[in-house]
């Protein structure tokens, strides 16, 4: 299991201080959950593809991503004109789908996108390591942020673990299916994996102690400002006026 | 004689009360020697290792290490620098995600620089042969390659004594080979736990092996 491709190109994007990144994902995503005009979130979107394609993560993962997120769109903008009022912009036997539920669903779908590729672009090319030093430095607790990067490290291990003893599971004939037995077996599969993970835990903090860890976290690679960071959050600001003055002028 | 760096003396040791894992136990580790303690699985190997950096604490009997008794958890930090333990279970010990940063979160701790830190680092994994593995992420590192980063993590704290548990458990005879001369290379006196009788003859000066919670050391 990969949880980040660490993909070796590196765009302008990447060099961006993901502190920097991160303020400005968070204040689009804010700005833009403000926004119903479909001019301005389209134009937001329409940033929003651009900035994807410079970040070059336009593969097929953020494909797959966008479809996931879409499906939801899709049930809405069938669902939520059903329950609207006003206009209606189609009839089938009983069932009428309403203007204004339309627009309203519209919206919902184009804030959702423009957000979440905004998010990939900016946050999903940080590396979660960096990640997670950047919500610490910008006052993230560091319990959450270390909870954060022991995840990472340690999903993998846990991965295979759990594929090990399913292994062994099917390697003695189980075959899941929908009775007691299947259910007690997971049980004791998921059980297993919680008393596993708590073992390893106390090791790592044991391992941890015997290089004299004494709860404080030491950084090899501090964070430093330069000048496109700077310029980087100053042109994130004119666009985002831009969009707010688009929304209500 | 020179004195003894790491010496238990009549140490018993259980997890539950009228259950010994360990009674009874008198070894003592001198400079430049490299003691393989040789058991069964369950013997108490690895509990005895866990004893002499303050772990687990015994049920009675002494602990001294470089010249001091050590009782309490603050005696045990300083044992900790000096006695670098290497976990059975490499896993266990790399928690960072790269290399470079996993080696140099012991120095860090003892207070050095990110500079000297990172310098030491890069020193510790040219010693052991994992030189260019810096910045490689650990947990996409194979079995021999791990166990060597690991080492480096506990070399980079410069200790004068090294305590390895299993230190070829799941390794090809290709990575043993490979940590076997790695080992025969490094100053430290050592304390090395295993079964594998064949590996320990050929990097230890002398063994010792535990049985039934008891030791049998020739020095005694």
């Amino acid at each position: 299991m990969i949880i980040f491709d660490a993909t070796n190109r590196v765009t302008f994007i990447h060099r961006i201080d993901p502190r920097a990144r991160v303020v400005c994902a968070i204040a689009f995503a804010v700005t833009v959950c403000f926004f119903s005009r479909v001019q301005a979130l389209c134009v937001g979107l329409a940033g929003s593809l651009v900035l994807t394609g410079f970040a070059h993560v336009g593969n097929r993962r953020t494909l797959k991503r966008i479809g996931a997120l879409n499906l939801f769109t899709l049930v809405l903008l069938a669902l939520l004109p059903l329950s609207g009022t006003g206009d209606v912009a189609l009839r089938l036997g009983p069932l009428y789908w309403h203007r204004d539920g339309i627009r309203l669903a519209t919206v919902i779908a184009l804030r959702a996108n423009a957000i979440l590729l905004t998010c990939l672009s900016l946050l999903g090319t940080i590396e979660p390591t960096q990640l997670g030093a950047a919500l610490n430095r910008l006052g993230v607790s560091s319990k959450l942020t270390r909870i954060f990067l022991f995840m990472i490290r340690y999903i993998e291990v846990l991965h295979e673990e759990y594929h090990r003893l399913r292994d062994a599971m099917r390697l003695r004939g189980f075959r899941p299916r929908c009775d007691r037995h299947t259910c007690r077996t997971f049980g004791y599969l998921v059980g297993m994996l919680l008393v596993r993970s708590f073992d390893r835990a106390e090791r790592i903090v044991e391992a941890m102690k015997c290089r004299g860890f004494n709860g404080h976290f030491f950084v090899l690679t501090p964070f430093r400002v330069m000048g496109r960071d700077v310029a980087t959050a100053i042109a994130w600001g004119v666009y985002l006026a831009g969009l707010c003055w688009l929304e209500w002028r | 004689m020179m004195p003894p760096l790491i010496e238990l003396e009549s140490v018993s040791f259980g997890y539950r009360a009228g259950h010994a894992v360990l009674s009874d136990v008198t070894v003592r580790l001198l400079p430049g020697e490299r003691i393989g303690l040789l058991g069964a699985n369950g013997s108490g190997k690895t509990t005895l290792l866990h004893l002499v950096v303050g772990l687990l604490k015994p049920t009675s009997g002494t602990i001294r290490a470089f010249g001091l008794p050590r009782r309490e958890e603050a005696d045990f930090l300083e044992v900790r620098q000096r006695a670098g333990l290497v976990f059975q279970d490499s896993d266990d010990q790399l928690f960072s995600p790269t290399v470079l940063e996993d080696v140099a979160f012991g120095p860090l701790n003892l207070g050095k620089s990110p500079d000297a830190a990172r310098r030491i680092a890069s020193e510790t994994l040219r010693l052991v042969g994992m030189a260019g593995f810096e910045e490689r992420v650990t947990y996409q590192l194979s079995g021999g390659e791990k166990r060597l980063i690991a080492l480096a993590t506990v070399l980079a704290m410069h200790p004068d004594v090294l305590l390895l548990d299993e230190p070829t458990n799941g390794l090809d005879e290709t990575s043993c080979a490979r940590v076997l001369g790695v080992l025969m290379a490094l100053p430290q006196a050592m304390m090395i736990v295993s079964h594998e009788r064949e590996f320990v003859n050929r990097l230890a000066t002398r063994t010792v092996s535990i049985e039934r919670g008891t030791v049998s050391d020739g020095h005694r």
